[in-house]
């Protein structure tokens, strides 16, 4: 109960925006393309928000998720340049982000270094590779089915949405799922809201962590072969910065970066509301410059609100 | 295994790089009974216990477990064995609920998921076996009392099937009403035949709750019997390794002129942000003002009011002369909120006042020693040096640096909130004397406690919290603890 209450400002958030550009721009918003548009966009920053609640909940935080966005849709291309099959691109993508993870993990859960450090390494790390592989350019790859899971054309779409629609809202309910009714979620949530506790609890915290890096990677990975998809060619210097938009989707659904508290409904309600926010704001043509002045003030206002909501009790 | 005790410690010893932490130490408890292990701080109870807990191995000596070996790896094993640990220091999960935290690390499963009925059910048997159904499975920690708090790691204890329950100073963060409804749960315990270590700072405790009693002093057992075979003056004796001449010295000192005048004042602290609801009071140089009440009356609250950290609602704060006296605060929550224990004993000593230490804007370092080593030597501060970890002292030497920066501060009137929480027997005398004298000086005190003893002891004057509002002050010599006590818990008109 308290949780979905804690949920009601961003819906009700998120409702407005649509409300509002619906009325603003009539003939280009509410429309069944537009909404595919949407969520072609929102695919990537949401796989990455499933993986970072993870990570946020524990009381950490990833700030390589971008550059391992951009080195596994790298990964992606090469390995359908080298002849493999969408499918196998796809796992290729998502094992390059757990392993990226995974040494994540290991740097924060083995050798206790702070996760802001060893993610802001792997951040540059992850990017600079991505670099060396392509030689700095985007590369070029055959023609598959991975693009049609983000398409837009009504061809591609499932019930009328892209594929990679689906994926994303059957993953979030999946790793939701995972995070309240399994005794790793439970041990997740109980780290960031008390290590100490869980520790003397007997919870595997060291094996936790790592387990929770490396999913986010994997995640991270997933969101690559998306952007790949979207892109239609390996482009190591994308995503530069979508960590920060992962995160504050996050933190308007409700996350709290102390930890223990936040969910995946709630990032995926950030997710969708600075989609919307973004494409209505352009379909109304609004300056750019508006749309991040606007984004900034509503990740402040929404943890204004939940600090405000915190103290009242 | 008839006729073994539940646990049997036999010459368990063990070092820290130089220091000795435990020599020899020896402790056997029964099924069924509770046992008392007392001492002051770092006479090594809880380095004791870190063994039982499997956190630390000893070097030498054995333990058993209903005659069997017991050297458990890590809390999982302990647990395993019918081992349980209530600490100090409450140790629940504040987002989790009830039947989340019981269960943490050995959550009942079916097939992958969660077997959340299962933990409900076990979190309700517990409960109605401690006589404590209004705790629901599903409420969240953090929206609980610090009492029902206790009561879900004494849930979790006997969720895990404990044989052996080490409870250390369970009860210094309740109230006495929460208490007693501990003191229930723990005879309950008993009568199930769980063997119950106590550890304690509270004597009254011991004796009400405790069958036989082990004494620790500098890491070896200088005392053990049964409870109702000994006085409070025998086992105060056997901790400190002294007569303690006086419980509470007497510094004679003489109340003057008013300095802090309170007139229905109302502020907006607490949970609900009501507190408190109405106090008046009237504080003079050189008297020591005792405010009694339960946890959660508003004590805390009125303090912070008093010293301009929580806003004031209505009434009225007034302070004598131009320009005002300084208030200082000693907060009941040293670790949080009292000391910034990574900081050196210097640095927390000065904090609130470093301009006299500058010149030209930069810390005078050698003037931050001098101040300190003064004060420390005022305080009777044991310190290696001025630079020393503050973290490191032990709880009556921190308490000191507390006082120490309210000297410092030059603060004459100085709000006490609970000032000898964790701290031990000896060093709590210590800092009665310098309350003592502080008034002495002229300085005017407002001290919070919850341990009546010292109130009486202590205090000039005393009235009584309850639920937000102030009752009427009276001598000291006027209370006793039974009429503070009733006061506390019905208020003033019954």
């Amino acid at each position: 109960m308290n949780r979905l209450r804690a949920l009601l400002a961003p819906f009700l958030g998120l409702l407005f925006v649509v409300l509002l550009f619906s009325v603003l721009a009539p003939e280009s918003f509410p429309t069944l393309y537009n909404f595919r548009t949407v969520s072609t966009q929102t695919v990537v920053v949401g796989l990455g928000a499933i993986g970072m609640s993870f990570v946020i909940m524990s009381g950490g935080i990833d700030l390589s998720v971008g550059s391992v966005i951009a080195l596994s849709s790298v990964a992606a291309a090469a390995a359908l340049n080298a002849g493999w099959s969408a499918a196998a691109a796809i796992l290729a993508a998502i094992l390059t982000g757990a392993i990226c993870g995974l040494v994540n993990g290991l740097l924060i859960a083995r050798l206790r270094i702070m996760p802001f450090i060893a993610t802001l390494g792997m951040m540059g790390i992850a990017r600079g590779t991505a670099k060396r592989i392509t030689g700095g350019q985007k590369i070029d790859a055959p023609a598959s089915w991975l693009p049609d899971l983000v398409s837009k054309s009504s061809a591609d779409a499932w019930l009328g949405l892209p594929p990679g629609l689906w994926i994303l809202l059957a993953l979030a309910a999946l790793m939701a799922g995972v995070l309240r009714r399994t005794p790793f979620g439970l041990h997740v949530v109980a780290i960031g809201s008390n290590e100490a506790t869980a520790r003397l609890c007997g919870v595997n915290v060291p094996g936790t962590l790592t387990r929770v890096y490396a999913l986010n990677g994997a995640f991270a990975g997933l969101a690559g072969a998306m952007l790949f998809g979207r892109l239609s060619v390996g482009e190591p210097t994308a995503a530069v910065g979508l960590e920060l938009d992962i995160i504050a989707a996050c933190v308007i659904g409700g996350a709290s970066l102390s930890g223990g508290e936040g969910g995946m409904l709630g990032a995926m309600i950030g997710a969708f509301l600075m989609a919307f926010l973004a494409n209505g704001m352009n379909l109304a043509q609004v300056e750019n410059y508006w749309q991040e002045i606007l984004i900034g003030a509503i990740i402040v206002a929404a943890v204004a609100l939940d600090r405000w909501r915190h103290r009242r009790g | 295994m008839s006729g073994a005790p539940r646990l049997r410690m036999r010459g368990v010893s063990k070092a820290f790089g130089g220091v000795q932490a435990l020599r020899g130490v020896g402790l056997e408890a029964a099924a069924g009974e509770v046992h008392a292990l007392v001492g002051e701080n770092g006479a090594g109870k809880s380095t004791l216990m870190k063994m039982l807990s499997g956190a630390l191995r000893p070097d030498e000596g054995e333990m058993q477990l209903d005659g069997a070996a017991y050297a458990p790896s890590g809390p999982a094993e302990a647990r395993a064995r019918g081992v349980a640990m209530i600490y100090q220091e409450l140790t629940l999960a504040p987002h989790l609920t009830v039947a989340e935290n019981v269960y943490l690390g050995r959550e009942p499963r079916r097939g992958l998921l969660l077997d959340r009925a299962a933990m409900r059910e076990g979190v309700r048997r517990a409960m109605e076996l401690l006589a404590r159904v209004d705790v629901r499975p599903d409420a969240r920690v953090a929206d609980l009392g610090p009492g029902q708090r206790q009561l879900v790691e004494v849930a979790r204890a006997l969720a895990g099937r404990a044989q052996l329950l080490v409870m250390d100073e369970p009860t210094s963060s309740l109230a006495r009403d929460d208490v007693g409804r501990l003191f229930a749960a723990v005879r309950r315990l008993k009568a199930e035949g769980v063997t119950v270590v106590y550890i304690s700072h509270f004597l009254e405790e011991v004796r009400e709750i405790a069958d036989r009693y082990t004494v620790l002093r500098d890491g070896e057992t200088v005392a053990r019997g049964e409870v109702s075979a000994c006085s409070d003056a025998d086992l105060i004796r056997a901790m400190v390794g002294r007569e303690l001449e006086e419980a509470y010295p007497r510094v004679p000192h003489r109340a003057g002129d008013p300095i802090l005048e309170l007139q229905e004042l109302a502020g907006r602290g607490g949970l609900r942000g009501d507190l408190p609801r109405s106090v008046s009071l009237s504080l003079r140089r050189g008297e020591i003002f005792g405010i009694a009440g339960l946890v959660g009356a508003g004590r805390t609250e009125l303090l912070r009011a008093v010293r301009g950290l929580d806003p004031i609602r209505s009434g009225s704060v007034r302070l004598c002369c131009v320009p005002p006296p300084l208030l200082g605060l000693l907060s009941e929550d040293r670790k949080q909120e009292g000391l910034a224990l990574s900081l050196s004993v210097a640095d927390n000593i000065t904090l609130s006042r470093l301009g006299p230490l500058t010149r030209w804007g930069w810390l005078d370092r050698r003037a931050q020693t001098a101040a300190t080593v003064q004060r420390a030597q005022e305080l009777g501060i044991k310190i290696t040096s001025a630079q020393q970890t503050t973290g490191a002292l032990s709880g009556g030497n921190q308490q000191k640096v507390a006082l120490a920066r309210l000297l410092h501060e030059e603060a004459e009137v100085l709000l006490l909130d609970e000032p000898t929480r964790g701290v031990d027997v000896g060093s709590k005398a210590e800092i009665y004397r310098l309350i003592g004298t502080l008034a002495a000086a002229g300085k005017a005190v407002l001290m919070v406690s919850s341990y009546l003893p010292e109130l009486l002891g202590v205090c000039d004057r005393i009235a009584v919290m309850h639920r937000g509002v102030l009752g009427a002050a009276r001598n000291a010599s006027e209370w006793s603890e039974e009429s503070l006590l009733k006061a506390a818990t019905r208020g003033e008109a019954a």
